[in-house]
């Protein structure tokens, strides 16, 4: 063999070596994969969540520290995904439910999130005996069990995922000195929210504040009024097909929504929603802030915190008091996960009142446990905002948000979400009203 | 024949590009193609055949037929003016200017940084007003507060409007008259919002189009401009009828490489302003991604995804065609 031949041989052999690298990259092993042991004998178990930062991954955190102290030979770990309410996520995780190689368990909006997306399919098994096991049946509200789960083919309700905390989504912000700087109280009805709204545009305040780079925040104002409009029952029905998206009732609210939205900033397109929260903040002590009041989700509260503003009150938003208007974040068990028995023992903590008791204060949120609520005197307590909360979560009825995927498909938001994106930029109520229905009928549940 | 040593050696040597390039574009491409003709409409593959349902779907989506108008009104504008701006500073530059390296540096330095961070940049400049605390704190409207700009007017990226020609106006009837009647139709329009992201890809492509001006305009012999000069043509007339018609292969591979750049623009948008107010500034990219993964219509994505294709190929295919011609011919 001459040198020449030779050489061509090693070029061969280089681009096998890259040929196999190609290959076995092809099918990425996360590292800190489901299952593998490590040399001590501790089994890891892989949890994806987009909790990265400020107090929802300190709870996360916090909650993990104590289930692996309690459990030695187990180590869950934490693969967070940046992204704003898990956009980023969903991508990544979805490509690995679809490759068959999911994580041990994952961060999922409770209700139609997790429903359509993962369970219908049947990349989820049912958490059935962990409720059984630890009488969650009657410690989780009936409105949140309606929410987590579904009934299969043969018509037998099964329980989908693990509500670790609960946000509300239906509360309106303000700033108390302008209120009573300007002999105001928080509105509790649509007339009176309009009453308030036009003294303060006549001061020159921008009456509601709205960010909504993402759509989903003027999104969420629709969601409320619908509430207001049709009560608990008809809203819910909007959702299962009992309430005719094309009744006056839903016309009323469209019509509202169309006023509400003449009450808000400008440049509400150009901010997020925190951004938009900002503008109860003043500039300097004893300044007049830019707008008065902002419907957001319990988590504007954080925001306050974090900037230091303490001068905010909250109030349920107009028409929707005894309402609780909800959105969780949960934790699943995929079919594929390796270590099911791990996993479960995980879920059984984020389930139970110790566990929510750990993680809520720090992130915001209250427990979705109703026996929860009581934090170890050594522990991080609740804020004030959240003990008001809690009294309204044991009395309220219970609605699913529409916006944080508990209420219907991600399909069917999507529509909603275009539609209501038009409307935004240029208000047709008979435009929208169409819209709606149609997005309704696309999702198989109106006929 | 045996084929000589050489070629075994240069066949084995792109081998892996060949292979790598087979199956991870043209296989992809191919099997995009096959999803957006099946119903796969959750995260669990389904291929029963639809036919073109799915792009009969999309086309009748508002939202995708806003996202094509934004399109074509992007890469009119956007090819247009960077052309134009890179032309005009080619030729400022290419006078022999004192400090040149400088300055063409300093023109060239935007397009060293990446969409995303140019988005931003231009978003806190161009966003309409910011509150005054908090680490989000910034001047308001920079350019309205610069030009002493009525901030009510001018609302940049959050200007909802579109301007359209309605079909009564004068303008109308004569285009009405004259068959060009179809663009008075509501779904033609400039949507204003957009002119905002035009002005930061310019911004940031303009000085490449001005590199490869430059180098095309200190290619053209210094003689036949001369002799132009001695046969009594003006300075103007000496770039209309000299200059420029030697620059057109440099003009034509700005055009595609710029198009080919706003055909697929999604870094951009999303930085600055997401879908914008009304899908003002949404994309046909950020609509693919929305319906694939938030959605989890699989096979609608794909639709979108070849659709995108086949307008990035019609732009793209003559060019090459043309490209190796002229090759072939030097």
């Amino acid at each position: 063999m001459n040198l020449p031949s030779r050489r061509i041989l090693a070029v061969i052999s280089v681009t096998a070596l890259v040929a196999s690298a190609c290959s076995s990259s092809s099918t990425p092993a996360p590292a800190g994969s489901s299952g593998a042991s490590s040399a001590a004998g501790v089994t890891n178990i892989e949890v994806v969540s987009w909790w990265t930062t400020g107090g929802e991954a300190s709870g996360f955190n916090a909650i993990i520290d104590k289930f692996n102290q309690d459990n030695p030979t187990l180590k869950v770990t934490n693969s967070a995904i940046a992204g704003g309410a898990g956009s980023n996520a969903q991508a990544a995780l979805q490509n690995r439910v679809l490759n068959g190689n999911p994580p041990d368990s994952f961060q999922v909006h409770m209700g139609h999130e997790l429903l359509d997306t993962y369970v219908t399919p049947g990349y989820m098994d049912n958490l059935d005996d962990l409720y059984a096991a630890n009488g969650w049946t009657t410690q989780f509200p009936q409105g949140v069990l309606n929410i987590v789960s579904a009934k299969d083919s043969a018509g037998t309700l099964h329980y989908y995922s693990v509500p670790l905390d609960i946000h509300r989504a239906n509360v309106l912000w303000y700033n108390k000195t302008v209120f009573t700087a300007n002999n105001l109280t928080p509105p509790t009805t649509w007339d009176q929210f309009f009453t308030a709204a036009d003294a303060l545009k006549a001061k020159g305040i921008t009456p509601l504040a709205v960010g909504d780079n993402g759509i989903w925040a003027t999104g969420m104002i629709l969601e409320s009024i619908l509430i207001s409009t049709l009560g608990a029952d008809g809203y819910n029905g909007l959702w299962t097909g009992s309430t005719d998206w094309t009744s006056s009732k839903v016309t009323d609210a469209l019509n509202l929504y169309a006023k509400v939205l003449t009450y808000t900033n400008t440049d509400h397109s150009s901010l997020t929603w925190d951004q938009a929260a900002d503008y109860l903040i003043p500039a300097s002590a004893g300044a007049q802030p830019k707008a008065a009041m902002t419907l957001m989700g319990d988590w504007a509260a954080g925001e306050f915190d974090n900037k230091g503003f303490a001068d905010y009150g909250w109030i349920a938003a107009p028409g929707t008091d005894k309402i609780y208007d909800t959105l969780a974040d949960s934790f699943g068990l995929p079919s594929k996960a390796v270590n099911k028995a791990g996993v479960k023992m995980f879920l059984t903590l984020l389930g139970s009142a110790a566990g929510q008791d750990i993680f809520n204060p720090y992130k915001g949120s209250i427990p979705a446990n109703t026996t929860a609520g009581n934090p170890p005197a050594s522990a991080k307590q609740y804020s004030p905002y959240q003990k008001w909360a809690m009294g309204e979560w044991k009395a309220d009825a219970i609605v699913p948000s529409l916006e944080h995927g508990a209420a219907a498909s991600p399909k069917w938001k999507g529509a909603w979400e275009t539609a209501v994106t038009s409307f935004v930029a240029n208000p047709n109520v008979a435009t929208l009203q169409a819209a709606l229905v149609q997005a309704c009928k696309d999702a198989g549940v109106c006929k | 024949m045996k084929p000589s040593r050489d070629r075994v050696l240069s066949l084995a040597v792109i081998a892996p590009s060949i292979l790598a390039v087979a199956i991870f574009v043209y296989g992809l491409i191919f099997w995009t193609g096959y999803i957006s003709t099946v119903k796969w409409d959750t995260l669990r593959p389904d291929y029963s055949p639809v036919g073109l349902a799915n792009y009969m779907s999309i086309f009748a989506n508002n939202r995708f037929l806003m996202d094509i108008r934004n399109t074509v009104v992007f890469t009119i504008f956007f090819i247009g003016a960077s052309l134009v701006i890179g032309l005009l500073l080619a030729n400022f530059i290419d006078r022999r200017i004192r400090a040149e390296g400088l300055f063409r540096s300093i023109i060239v330095f935007p397009m060293a940084v990446s969409f995303i961070v140019t988005g931003v940049v231009w978003k806190w400049i161009l966003s309409p007003g910011q509150p005054a605390v908090g680490p989000t704190a910034a001047a308001p409207n920079g350019v309205n507060q610069l030009l002493g700009l009525d901030p009510a007017t001018f609302k940049w990226l959050t200007d909802p409007q579109v301007l359209q020609l309605a079909p009564d106006s004068p303008a109308g009837k004569v285009l009405h008259d004259i068959g060009l009647g179809f663009i008075t139709s509501p779904n033609i329009g400039i949507p204003v919002a957009l002119l905002s992201i035009v002005l930061a890809a310019v911004w940031q492509m303009s000085g490449f189009v001005m590199i490869l001006y430059l180098a095309g305009l200190r290619a053209i012999p210094e003689e036949i401009k001369e002799a132009a000069r001695v046969d009594g043509a003006s300075e103007f007339r000496v770039f209309r009828h000299v200059t420029f018609p030697l620059l057109t292969p440099i003009t034509l591979s700005a055009m595609i490489i710029l198009g080919h750049i706003s055909l697929k623009i999604y870094d951009l948008t999303v930085a600055m302003s997401g879908s914008g107010p009304g899908f003002a500034t949404d994309t046909p990219a950020l609509f693919m991604w929305q319906t694939t993964f938030r959605d989890g219509e699989f096979g609608k994505g794909a639709a979108v995804a070849i659709v995108m294709l086949v307008i990035i190929a019609i732009v793209v295919v003559p060019y090459l065609i043309w490209n190796r011609r002229q090759a072939v011919e030097a």
